[in-house]
């Protein structure tokens, strides 16, 4: 049985060519951003603040694998956990300063993706999506066993540091600027690769294989790239996030993790450029505030996955963009 | 006493054993999944959360109305059939124009929600379910002490597989089965009710999920939590068995549980993981999988 | 947003003004409401919390007291995260409860960094007292060394003295395993051998067919919660027992053998500091605690939130002010405690909360009048002898 049907899931508007209007709306966009993220923590709690901008940073890499790559990893939560456990370890146990950290825990994750990916594009559709969770499952146990990783306790205490051996950010707000600025970063290198040639021939790929094959594309290159460049992306995620919360454990390669990242996703719309950052402020939102009512959470959760599925395969950006009839 | 790789024959063919029982409920639950899978293309997560609702049923049933044990083996799956059927004609039957990833997360959201549930209502303690007393006590095999119900269990499985299998292969509903699964709208031309038919097997799917239920419950503890544990080791033996095929699960399901019986005898610390490592394996080498028919 | 800030510290102002002799405490409770040890936590550490504050307003109505609770998940990233929060924002004082040992680590951190107070009641890790010290955290109920003193020194003292574990495979099933060996072998006896259990699992029965085949005398268990469960439901199924080998269980709560019944938990042998049915005050806490809890009697956890608040509500009712967490606890080591679960006690300078602890054995259903009627105490344990020597621990705090 053929496997390779293209997602349902872009919106008609994103598929044709983008135009200088289009570019104009998502510089407005980015302003916003810009000016939203400036703001932010004068009104919010800095702590929250950066744990949605971690978890939108690691849903943007995995939507770039999604939504521009058409292929379905069930263990991303690997490669956020894998630099999570690196990151720490690295500031807590080598004394590595922050930015020295993160770059530790984002290069285990390329290496990780690299031979993660190598394995896995070797089979399409479900076939793709199983091999990847079967590896993420082998991360986890891997986790739980290896001394390094602290297994239940995880790795606690990390220091926060100081920043390029000068600047301190022990203090919340110092590192919300930090945080602020690699999600930003991320999020301006996500929206690049989409609007490369590079990113062209991703989406050709995705929406007709064979036809990208017969146009002399070495397709499985392509899907490597992408592979690779999604894990970094959210390896720089899980890194920065073991500094904010000084803490890396096992639920960051649970999993349940993987699941969390393709509901962001699916909330914020797949396939657009912003639908993973409303999906990662929506949940992380909808969990922070739930947190007293204990089990409900997963019901919550579950009914949240059902209607969208079902009701709002689009997704918020999706709503919007369908709305004003431009790509987002 | 006799050894093999410094562990004693008894103590191996013990654990074989053993594993053999385990892998007795793989086969059950993969059977389920890989004849959904199988016709209706759906991967469904929820096949965990069903089996859960299998032995709690069977909980229910004594407790609140006393049903025992023998009740529960026939009423629990068709509790659970039924409960499949209306989610498969209210909420996964919409999803069958659209890409398999929709039916995933679909039945991944009803699984969260059914275990949540459960979990709000009866704690995670595990509750109590006692060995049927018909089942109680054991053999004294020479090279261990053999529980009756675990003997049953893998009887018991294994006809359930078997009368499964045969209908499937020998019958004519079978074989209307089996051409819907290769060209629906054929088989619908031709005069079958391909869509009732797509909710009764889903119904089977789970029911069969709802049956090893009930043979969990005296054994493992009957909690919310117990289909999330066993879901994707039953994913695992899907793939490696071949997605759609009936014969391929069965035999990858109890060839699994000794693999996995095996490894607890020598390196018991990657009992959990070994399932995974063979699933890559393979994938790398037989995607279709062990049995499986596409390529 | 602004208009309501304004509002909320006008009005904070005025309460602040007008209670100028009462001390304001905000207590947390933190722990599991809905993974595995919810029932040894959840809800009825809530509760205990509520009767504490109750008994203690009877004492002395100048504290004023608040309660929140909330969920870790046995995750110890959102344990920290729901910590540091409270104290950050919400004006926590003290968290109590913890529950899981790798949430009550996290906890324990974060407590530290921002000076508040910290009771563990429901994890185990010995560490706390140990090298993760701090002065901010009291250790109440029981730990993993003092298990090992208990359920292993018994043990071995009544004729167990061979010994296969049944290990879960982290740091916790690790270190009780530890332990544990550490006092068998001390006290004259041997370990056979042991099998790391994936953790969790929930078929034990290869595990427990090798430690039918070790030939031991007595199992141990080292894990908790379903695990436990799970491995001493297969125990009863294949003849474990009446095959002559004596189950242990490193940690077991009473909710975990009132979820097993006697017919199956029978003749296990267990350590801990606290049953319902002890004594005349642990009985009457008891029935009080039941009656908002649809007839649960409370778990050792549950005794530890409530005294271990009564304590810390004197400490505070002493210093008029719990903003220094340190401070807080600090009386309270001076203070000597005295509650009617625990009896006297008090807490060494390493944060280690003193007292005694019981060896119990699971009665057989016919010597069980009820459901909740579980344990025969087998002896008593005095405090400074179960404990860990203060000493031995590691902790930066204990001098000399």
């Amino acid at each position: 049985m053929a496997d390779t049907a293209a997602l349902d899931a872009a919106p008609i508007a994103a598929s044709r060519p983008e135009g200088r209007d289009d570019k104009a709306l998502h510089r407005k966009v980015f302003a916003g951003l810009a000016i939203a993220l400036a703001l932010a923590p004068l009104v919010l709690y800095p702590v929250f603040l950066m744990k949605v901008l971690c978890f939108a940073l690691f849903a943007l890499a995995f939507n770039l694998l999604l939504g521009y790559g058409g292929l379905l990893s069930f263990g991303h939560a690997a490669y956020f956990g894998m630099a999570s456990y690196v990151s720490a370890y690295a500031a807590k146990h080598w004394g590595l300063t922050p930015e020295l950290a993160i770059l530790s825990g984002t290069a285990t994750a390329a290496l990780l993706g690299l031979v993660f990916g190598a394995l896995a594009i070797r089979r399409q559709g479900i076939y793709f999506s199983m091999i990847t969770l079967a590896l993420a499952q082998m991360v986890f146990f891997f986790s739980l066993q290896a001394k390094f990783t602290g297994g239940e306790d995880g790795i606690q205490a990390v220091p926060r540091g100081n920043l390029f051996g000068a600047i301190s950010i022990a203090d919340d707000r110092v590192l919300y600027g930090l945080v602020a600025v690699v999600f930003f970063g991320g999020m301006l290198l996500i929206y690049r690769i989409i609007h490369s040639p590079f990113g062209q021939v991703l989406k050709a790929i995705r929406d007709n294989e064979p036809r990208a094959v017969s146009l002399g594309y070495r397709v499985n290159q392509y899907k490597l790239a992408v592979f690779v460049l999604s894990a970094t992306l959210a390896g720089l995620a899980g890194a920065t996030k073991a500094l904010v919360f000084q803490l890396a454990s096992l639920t960051d390669v649970h999993w349940s993790m993987s699941g969390e990242v393709v509901l962001m996703t699916l909330v914020g719309g797949m396939g657009t450029v912003f639908g993973p950052i409303a999906g990662a402020l929506v949940i992380v939102t909808m969990e922070t505030y739930l947190a007293p009512f204990g089990a409900w959470v997963t019901v919550i959760q579950g009914a949240v996955f059902v209607l969208c599925v079902l009701l709002f395969r689009e997704g918020i950006v999706g709503l919007f963009a369908r709305i004003l009839k431009k790509p987002l | 006493m006799t050894t093999i790789f410094g562990v004693p024959t008894q103590a191996l063919f013990g654990q074989l054993l053993l594993g053999l029982i385990n892998g007795s409920f793989y086969a059950i639950l993969s059977l389920g999944l890989a004849i959904i899978f199988g016709l209706l293309n759906i991967i469904n997560f929820a096949h965990g959360a069903l089996y859960m609702m299998g032995a709690f049923v069977a909980w229910m049933l004594l407790t609140y109305l006393g049903l025992g044990y023998w009740w529960a083996l026939g009423l629990a799956p068709l509790v659970v059939g039924l409960f499949g059927i209306l989610l498969e004609r209210f909420l996964i039957a919409r999803l069958y124009k659209l890409d398999h990833l929709y039916g995933l997360l679909l039945t991944f959201g009803l699984a969260l929600i059914i275990q949540g549930l459960f979990r709000n209502q009866y704690g995670v303690s595990g509750l109590p379910y006692a060995i049927p007393a018909e089942l109680s006590g054991g053999q004294r095999l020479p090279f261990m002490f053999l529980p009756n119900y675990r003997a049953w269990v893998v009887v018991a499985s294994l006809t359930v597989c078997l009368a499964t299998w045969l209908v499937i292969e020998k019958t004519k509903l079978g074989a209307y089965l089996r051409a819907a699964t290769e060209n629906p709208t054929l088989v619908q031309a031709f005069g079958v009710n391909v869509p009732l038919f797509l909710t009764l097997t889903y119904g089977f799917g789970v029911a069969l999920a709802g049956f090893a239920g009930v043979l969990a419950a005296p054994i493992y503890s009957v909690n919310p939590n117990m289909g999330a544990d066993i879901i994707i080791v039953v994913f695992a033996v899907v793939v490696i068995g071949g997605m759609g095929s009936i014969l391929g699960s069965v035999i990858t399901g109890f060839a699994l549980g000794l693999v996995e019986g095996l490894t607890k005898v020598f390196y018991p610390e990657a009992s959990a993981t070994v399932i995974f490592v063979i699933m890559v394996l393979v994938l790398l080498v037989k995607p279709a999988g062990l049995f499986g028919r596409t390529a | 947003m602004l208009r309501s800030v304004l509002l909320a510290t006008a009005l904070s102002a005025l309460t602040l003004g007008a209670a100028q002799a009462q001390t304001a405490v905000k207590i947390g409770v933190l722990g599991d409401r809905s993974g595995v040890y919810s029932d040894i936590s959840g809800e009825g550490s809530v509760v205990a919390a509520r009767l504490a504050v109750e008994d203690f307003a009877k004492l002395d109505p100048s504290v004023k007291v608040e309660i929140v609770s909330a969920d870790h998940q046995n995750k110890p990233d959102v344990g920290a995260a729901l910590a540091r929060q409270w104290y950050d924002r919400d004006g926590v004082d003290m968290v109590i409860d913890g529950v899981t040992s790798s949430v009550a680590l996290a906890i324990n951190q974060v407590t530290r960094e921002k000076n508040k107070a910290f009771i563990d009641t429901g994890a185990g890790t010995a560490d706390l007292t140990g090298p993760q010290c701090t002065p901010n955290t009291v250790h109440w109920v029981y730990d993993t060394v003092a298990l090992a003193n208990g359920t292993g020194g018994a043990m071995v003292k009544r004729g167990g003295d061979t010994w296969f574990f049944l290990t879960a495979d982290y740091v916790f099933g690790q270190t009780l395993q530890r332990d544990t060996s550490t006092v068998v072998t001390k006290n004259g006896g041997k370990v056979v051998g042991s099998v790391k259990t994936p953790f969790p699992t929930a078929d034990f029965s290869s595990f427990l067919l090798q430690a039918q085949g070790s030939g031991a005398k007595v199992i141990g268990l080292a894990n908790a919660g379903g695990d436990t469960i799970n491995a001493i439901k297969q125990a009863g199924e294949f003849g474990i027992t009446e095959g002559g080998q004596a189950l242990a269980g490193l940690l077991v709560f009473s909710s975990d053998v009132y979820s097993l019944g006697t017919k199956v938990a029978q003749g296990l042998v267990l350590t801990e500091p606290f049953y319902w049915d002890l004594t005349d005050g642990t009985r009457a806490f008891s029935d009080r605690f039941a009656k908002q809890m649809n007839g649960r009697k409370p778990t050792a956890n549950h005794a530890g939130v409530y005294a271990g608040i009564l304590h810390y509500l004197k400490a505070a009712a002493a210093l008029k002010d719990v903003k220094d967490g340190a401070k807080t606890v600090a009386k309270m080591k001076e203070m000597p405690t005295d509650d009617p679960l625990f009896g006297k006690g008090t807490i060494r300078v390493d944060g280690r909360k003193i007292h005694d602890m019981y060896l119990f054995e699971v009665k057989k259903p016919a010597e069980s009048k009820g459901p909740w009627d579980l344990y025969k105490t087998l002896a008593t344990i005095p405090g400074n002898e179960v404990f860990r020597p203060l000493n031995e621990g590691g902790c930066p705090l204990v001098k000399g």
